[in-house]
């Protein structure tokens, strides 16, 4: 079996800078992403980021992508692809499979960076073929680069729905409407303002009756919700659509978490059932770490920066650097936290996270 | 249908050409491209028919997560096609239901 | 059914008036200046560090950008740097019956210099004709493309984008 210091478990902006930060400490660490290339959502997320010059503003998804790569590789980290971690056991052992071949790794600490899943939204022809996740459909045309539809209805206005719908009309498909059911717009005015300009109808209080079609999505039928998101008879509108879009949010994706045994907590804010963790981004249970979407649905940005403060605390905790040094990038990276978690769209997600962290102090 | 030129990701450079054999008929796909990539390139939607309503389904979240795009590969069934990379030659088949293992 | 860029994507007339990236009317009539539409406060400032003279300024991290119309001279290296797609230089001195309306553009194909085209308001409305003085396509812009078109000067409060069906064909 295996043995090493610090084993990171997904390689998004989260565990790749996590691997990075406890690296350059000088820790031996192993990062594992089931894909054949690591950079989790960053690959497809073709718009520039926002933020300061320190989030990287201004610089497109791919870009910071391929930057927090490079990092990886210069910095020594062991990098397992095309390997899925399908198990955790006693005394901080994975258990690994890759090509149909399965072995294990023992490390002092690990961190989990696995990310978040789309919800999935049950509604009369759901399981058609062209009805997908938002960020499929984004996956599709970003990254795998074929079209999954001529013409889009997008359930949901936060900010996956409002980007991957821009992101499917640059890629030269149609978008018919964004339906939302909540009474306002989900995600940042810029976006949504991006897809009025375009002739985009965004209907608030709005959701998806039903999706038909032989054998593949045709059509579909939207209708109007009251106050207390009921549907309005007579108020069905039918629209001829091949691709539905559901963007109606993300959840933690902590199987793994759940396997060892973590506390969870239910914040909706976060996106539903959370590891709880610490100030240093460790776990109920100890030598388990979290960040990035799995610790919270966030962003890119918060993920970075969760990662790099688990991998600074990973590797200090098995001193691989010294107090002063610890507390001077924790407080760092805790005052980028806080810029990026402020706001109306931001402090949100400050106040439930502070309130996971009380839930860790108990 | 690819998408050949896009604003901001430029022309598609696609790579290696490899063939590949989905339900008896070939296909044209770029080495090293998800299987789904491929089939949905060549305009398949429906990659399986579920056990008990013979109903189709095809891609839903693309990372390999949800298992609705798997497919019999090889022999093999219950793969991930949107995270398993084309190989030459590659033969595919849509999944009926839970799919049959032969260990052989 | 509310007003506001929160419910519908638009920016209301109360918006409008009150968001301190606008210009002030008279600012507008003196010359080219950028007009930065951002009504809700995001933690995001490239816009602050794009600017050579100082015209755009936040008075703490994150609040919303201010543009100062004496600092500013419609130069418009803004506009490819906004995330947001959210800022336009407007100059309604390019002649007596014309302005020129200047936004950031993300699509294929890319307008050419002289196409006639429709240009719509903030709802994808068109509204009137336009037609293309200028393309920005900077490699520093990061494929940005930077569009300026003519349009009737009783427009140029209005317009800030083109209808992508008129130029496709």
């Amino acid at each position: 079996m295996e043995i090493t210091e610090i084993a990171v478990v997904g390689g998004g902006p989260a565990g790749l800078s996590a691997s990075i930060e406890a690296a350059r400490a000088g820790a031996k660490v192993v990062l594992i992403d089931e894909n054949a290339r690591p950079g989790g959502q960053l690959f497809k997320q073709i718009h520039k980021f926002f933020g300061s010059k320190e989030h990287y503003s201004g610089i497109r998804g791919y870009d910071i992508g391929r930057r927090l790569l490079n990092e990886a590789e210069e910095c020594g980290a062991r990098v397992l692809l095309n390997t899925a971690v399908y198990g955790i056991f006693d005394g901080n052992v994975l258990g690994l499979v890759s090509e149909n071949r399965s072995s294990f790794l023992k490390a002092e600490n690990i961190i989990l960076a696995t990310g978040a899943s789309e919800n999935p939204l049950a509604f009369p022809g759901w399981t058609l073929p062209g009805v997908m996740g938002a960020g499929a459909a984004q996956t599709m045309i970003n990254v795998w680069r074929v079209l999954p539809g001529n013409r889009a209805l997008i359930v949901g206005s936060g900010n996956v729905g409002l980007i991957v719908a821009y992101q499917i009309l640059q890629a030269g498909a149609s978008v018919a409407a964004i339906v939302e059911a909540a009474p306002r717009i989900g995600g940042y005015g810029v976006h949504a303002a991006k897809i009025r300009r375009m002739g985009i109808p965004i209907l608030v209080s709005h959701t998806v009756k039903e999706a038909f079609g032989d054998g593949k999505v045709e059509g579909a039928t939207i209708v109007q919700l009251d106050e207390e998101w009921k549907p309005i008879p007579g108020t069905e509108s039918t629209m001829e659509v091949d691709l539905i879009c559901v963007a109606v949010g993300l959840e933690p994706r902590s199987e793994l978490a759940w396997l060892a045994g973590c506390d969870f907590a239910y914040i909706p804010q976060l996106g539903g059932l959370t590891p709880i963790h610490d100030e240093n981004m460790e776990t109920s249970v100890p030598g388990l770490f979290v960040a990035g979407d799995v610790a919270g649905v966030e962003e890119a940005s918060t993920a970075m920066e969760e990662g790099r403060l688990a991998g600074i605390a990973a590797a200090r905790d098995l001193g691989y650097m010294d107090g002063g040094k610890f507390e001077k990038m924790k407080l760092d990276i805790n005052q980028r936290l806080r810029a990026l978690r402020s706001g109306p769209f931001g402090s949100p997600r400050f106040e439930a996270k502070q309130r996971l962290l009380g839930m860790g102090r108990r | 249908m690819r998408i050949l030129d896009h604003p901001i990701l430029g022309r598609l450079e696609g790579g290696k050409k490899v063939r590949i054999e989905v339900d008896g008929k070939d296909i044209e796909a770029f080495e090293g491209e998800p299987i789904a990539s491929a089939l949905v390139a060549a305009g398949i939607r429906a990659f399986r028919k579920t056990a008990k309503r013979d109903e189709p389904r095809g891609i839903y979240c693309a990372i390999g997560l949800c298992t609705d795009c798997v497919m019999v590969v090889d022999g093999v069934p219950n793969v991930r096609t949107c995270i398993t990379p084309v190989k030459d030659g590659m033969k595919i088949k849509t999944q009926v239901g839970r799919g049959e293992y032969s260990w052989k | 059914m509310k007003a506001g860029v929160a419910f519908t994507g638009v920016p209301s007339k109360e918006e409008l008036k009150n968001a301190p990236g606008i210009p002030s009317r008279e600012r507008l009539e003196k010359g080219p200046v950028a007009v930065v539409e951002c009504f809700q406060v995001i933690p995001c400032n490239p816009c602050m560090s794009a600017c050579p003279f100082g015209a755009i300024s936040m008075k703490e991290f994150p609040s919303l950008p201010h543009l100062d119309g004496e600092k500013c001279i419609g130069c418009g290296l803004c506009i490819p740097a906004c995330p947001g797609l959210a800022i336009f230089v407007i100059d309604k001195t390019c002649s007596h019956s014309e302005a020129l309306i200047s936004f950031p553009y993300e699509f294929l194909p890319i307008p050419e210099v002289g196409m006639e085209v429709d240009a719509v308001n903030r709802n994808g409305e068109v509204v009137t004709r336009g037609k293309v003085v200028r393309i920005k396509n900077d490699r520093r812009n990061d494929h940005t493309v930077v569009v300026t078109i003519s349009v009737p000067k009783e427009w140029a409060d209005e317009v800030r984008f083109i209808s992508m069906k008129s130029i496709k064909g």
